[in-house]
């Protein structure tokens, strides 16, 4: 029995790496507690990424604030369902500001990876008594809070565009990408928090 | 009197107009709020500010990302809350201990000073013990000639030594029969 009942085929660790191909002082990215973090790591450690091992819920506010205040930035944030769907109104408040130069990439696997792959609100419904969701749409509720440019990515043959629009199409733009279920290698960056902060400072703006 | 009484009798201003003036003194960027009747005139002189971006929040709890996202950016923020809010912001106010950046709050008081609405109580005499067991240091206000120091100490305890800092603006100051107006 395939893992992936909801059918997904693309793999959050080759897509993010092509998501970050290149990376250059220009695009600051922040990523959300777990997989996400683990994900941008893998695809190499940098100091304008500012990955989260806590603190589920921020990612979306963290790009907002930081959009808003270097506005000639690009700004990614890469987070999951999980949590996502713990700050839905965040996309309520990104839209009230339209910031041009954010974009949020979901990387959607229907799971609560980091506590053991237990089923999300994004889950299908009736997908059996442990693994069961309602089949919540994070795109629609994106669109449905004033994020206009909303969409779904499910297919390798979507991923050179979705490249294209999370880093260089005016914003707010929001991808919500559906992903296998995989069991990877935890690639970490460094923990302290402080330490982040200030070599993205640094990198950024000359002092920490 | 002497020097003083050359200088704008400070009684004459309203309070909440010289907390924007400590705004701009410590240049502020960024200001986040839940819609509040006590922040109320305060909330309205930042959004016609030019220089200050004024966003309204669905949840308190969005404004300490906000200001760890805007700090990451070189931005000085200010998130305005009422204390039934304070208790929506508990785990992520751990962010400025975790990540060591300046964060700077302040609470309108609720269930603290002659209130008549019981279901403000248990958050509104919650909110010193809360924010005190998430490190943050606090600073409290009751008296309208008061504030504007101490907002000027709060930012500079926020953006000069890096603390995480609450002003609890006290009922008393604040008054009961103000609510709803401006």
């Amino acid at each position: 029995m395939s893992p992936n009942k909801s059918g997904a085929t693309l793999q959050r660790r080759p897509l993010v790496k092509q998501l970050l191909e290149g990376a250059d002082d220009n695009l600051l990215v922040i990523a959300g507690l777990g997989s996400s973090n683990w994900d941008i790591t893998a695809a190499g450690d940098r100091p304008l990424n500012m990955p989260l091992w806590g603190s589920m819920g921020a990612p979306v506010g963290m790009g907002l604030g930081l959009a808003m205040a270097q506005p000639t930035k690009r700004v990614l944030v890469i987070t999951g369902d999980g949590d996502m769907l713990m700050s839905l109104g965040s996309l309520a408040t990104v839209a009230t500001q339209m910031p041009e130069n954010l974009a949020i990439v979901v990387l959607d696997n229907e799971k609560f990876g980091e506590t053991g792959n237990q089923a999300t609100h994004t889950s299908p419904r009736n997908n059996g008594p442990t693994d069961s969701g309602a089949g919540t749409d994070l795109a629609m509720i994106a669109r449905g809070c004033g994020i206009a440019d909303a969409t779904t990515v499910r297919e390798a043959s979507e991923v050179a565009e979705l490249v294209k629009d999370v880093r260089s199409k005016k914003g707010p733009v929001f991808r919500l990408v559906k992903v296998m279920v995989e069991k990877l290698e935890f690639v970490m960056p460094p923990q302290d928090g402080a330490h982040l902060k200030d070599r993205f400072r640094q990198a950024l703006l000359g002092h920490p | 009197m002497t020097a003083a009484s050359t200088q704008r009798d400070p009684s004459k201003v309203d309070w909440r107009d010289q907390i924007f003036e400590v705004f701009q003194d410590h240049d502020i960027k960024q200001v986040y709020h839940v819609p509040d009747a006590g922040h109320g005139r305060l909330i309205e002189a930042c959004q016609k500010s030019n220089s200050i971006r004024t966003l309204a929040l669905t949840t308190e709890e969005e404004g300490i990302p906000l200001a760890a996202g805007a700090w990451l950016g070189g931005q000085r923020s200010v998130l305005l809350m009422q204390s039934s809010g304070v208790g929506n912001t508990i785990n992520l106010m751990g962010m400025p201990k975790t990540l060591r950046f300046p964060f700077l709050t302040l609470i309108t008081m609720r269930g603290d000073w002659g209130e008549f609405n019981s279901w403000q109580y248990p958050m509104g005499q919650g909110t010193p013990k809360v924010l005190e067991a998430m490190g943050v240091l606090l600073y409290s206000v009751d008296a309208a000639d008061e504030v504007k120091a101490t907002v000027d100490a709060a930012a500079r305890s926020a953006f000069n030594g890096g603390q995480a800092v609450a002003v609890l603006l006290r009922q008393k100051l604040i008054g009961i029969k103000n609510f709803g107006k401006k």
